[in-house]
């Protein structure tokens, strides 16, 4: 089962390599490029924080065994996304690069958003779970925050030509996924299921 | 060697010219006989199955060294919200506009205000092929081959008055033709503007046609405008009503965002979007492939020698 999400996980990726062998990336391909790979971040991040109300749901565990392989998978696409900005948009010139992360509001959030998720990535690992202990479900609580700062980006982004809709669509399925992280409301889920 | 197997297979096929064959060509192209070395003609097919031809003599002033952008990317990849907001849309969508019969008011300011049918508005000059830079504040561009003939030439039949400073250009919103209209993105119609001599200089081309043929839909058909020291939004679609003023109009863009979209909107490398940098673009379909690096933006888009004089001391990133 594992591998069947890792492969399906895989699927925007080979989506892509394989419209860049046969030329279907249409007019604009960087821009494709960059704008999937934010998207498929956005989704495997919603998809990390759907585990746990899931979880409460059903009353299953079995979500959780899936919780760090789709996390892991939205900082892939987050860091493809930024190393082809970075590449393409700024010729890997990195003071242009932190010139425009500190001009540009929209930027900045999409930046913090990937920092912050490097120490999430690298202490996902079982043994880094064990050392830090009580630790490690504080540091990971980061998530919520880039689950803000991500949606800013987009939404900046989006904002400059007043295309709201798709952006709109990730903020609300995002503030339902927060909202389950309420005591309260994740009492409520909890509750239901052991009814 | 496209050329050389075009006009062997037109003669196999029909004595037409090379140019007038071309569609049959399509047709065995799509046969198979060709392959992968035609591809690009058969989308074109796809997109402009209707499209009528416009003859037009190319203004030797407005040759370029860039290689034209192929024309499924200048007719497929596209900004029109009236048929909705993704690039693709406008291809999709833009069937259902209606581009016959069609008129265009000239009034306001003008000693003679007119409404010209479109039959007339192509038969009022002689048409020109011009193959002008597009710049978008996207950040992208291409290089296309427009026909057209200047502005001046029409706004000269309507004699405008001594007081009128600016031309203000409405352009069509028709929800049962334009299903991007459902969504309240800006307040349509989109309207654009210039100041009179921008209007007036020979650049700004009243656009009927691309590579030869009536505009695609998706492109503005069946008459817009082109302004290629701007920035591609300030060239209207579509267009249904001019009206010359002594205030400056309120634009579609600068309505909704002032700060991020000028009435001016001159290309400027110097002047940031205040989300990107506008010093350098990604020219669609490189020839150089996908991973080309970007660009330099030139001041004006390059057209700096006929259009600089009209902002001579004019503070541009004030104005901008």
């Amino acid at each position: 089962m594992k591998l069947f999400i890792f492969l399906l996980a895989l699927l925007p990726l080979d989506r892509l390599i394989w419209l860049g062998l046969t030329d279907g990336l249409g007019a604009n391909p960087i821009e494709l490029i960059t704008r999937s790979t934010g998207t498929w971040a956005l989704v495997f991040l919603c998809l990390t924080l759907a585990m746990t109300p899931l979880r409460l749901l059903t009353n299953a565990t079995v979500w959780i065994r899936y919780r760090r392989m789709l996390g892991l998978f939205s900082f892939f696409y987050a860091s493809v996304h930024f190393l082809i900005w970075l590449w393409l948009d700024q010729n890997f010139d990195l003071v242009d690069m932190l010139k425009d992360v500190l001009k540009r509001p929209f930027i900045t959030m999409g930046f913090i958003s990937l920092v912050l998720l490097i120490p999430l990535a690298i202490t996902s690992t079982h043994w880094a779970q064990r050392q830090l202990g009580r630790r490690w479900a504080l540091l990971h609580r980061l998530i919520y925050l880039i689950a803000c700062t991500a949606i800013l980006h987009y939404w900046w982004h989006k904002a400059g030509k007043n295309d709201l809709d798709t952006v709109t669509i990730y903020a609300l399925v995002l503030l339902l996924l927060l909202c389950c992280r309420i005591p309260y409301i994740r009492k409520l889920l909890s509750r239901r299921s052991t009814n | 060697m496209r050329a050389h197997e075009l006009k062997q297979l037109s003669q196999e096929i029909t004595p037409k010219a090379v140019f007038e064959g071309r569609r049959d060509l399509i047709k065995s192209a799509a046969a198979g006989a060709f392959g992968l070395a035609l591809a690009p003609w058969f989308s074109r097919d796809a997109l402009a199955s209707n499209a009528q031809k416009l003859i037009a003599t190319p203004n030797p002033n407005f040759i370029l060294k860039d290689e034209s952008t192929s024309y499924k990317y200048v007719t497929g990849y596209n900004n029109f919200y009236e048929f909705g907001t993704d690039k693709s849309d406008p291809a999709a969508y833009a069937e259902s506009l209606q581009t016959r019969p069609w008129t265009v008011t000239i009034e306001g300011l003008v000693k003679k205000p007119m409404t010209l049918d479109i039959d007339s508005l192509l038969k009022l000059a002689p048409m020109e092929e011009r193959i002008y830079r597009m710049r978008c504040v996207e950040g992208w561009s291409m290089v296309i081959p427009w026909d057209g003939y200047s502005l001046s030439k029409l706004l000269n039949q309507v004699q405008p008055l001594g007081s009128a400073k600016y031309v203000e250009f409405i352009t069509l919103a028709d929800r049962k033709q334009m299903p991007g209209l459902k969504s309240q993105i800006i307040d349509w119609p989109y309207r654009e503007g210039l100041r009179l001599d921008e209007a007036m200089n020979p650049l700004t081309l009243l656009t009927f046609g691309l590579y030869g043929e009536m505009l695609p839909k998706q492109n503005g058909a069946p008459v817009r405008i082109v302004v290629p020291w701007k920035y591609g939004f300030k060239s209207a679609k579509s267009i249904v009503k001019i009206r010359l003023t002594e205030e400056m109009p309120k634009t579609s863009w600068s309505q909704f965002d002032a700060r991020e979209y000028g009435f001016y909107s001159n290309v400027n490398p110097q002047v940031d979007h205040p989300r990107w940098s506008q010093a350098t673009e990604r020219r669609i379909g490189d020839p150089k492939g996908v991973f080309a690096p970007k660009i330099k933006t030139q001041m004006f888009n390059g057209y700096g020698d006929q259009v600089a004089s009209m902002y001579a001391g004019m503070d541009l990133k004030k104005f901008y």
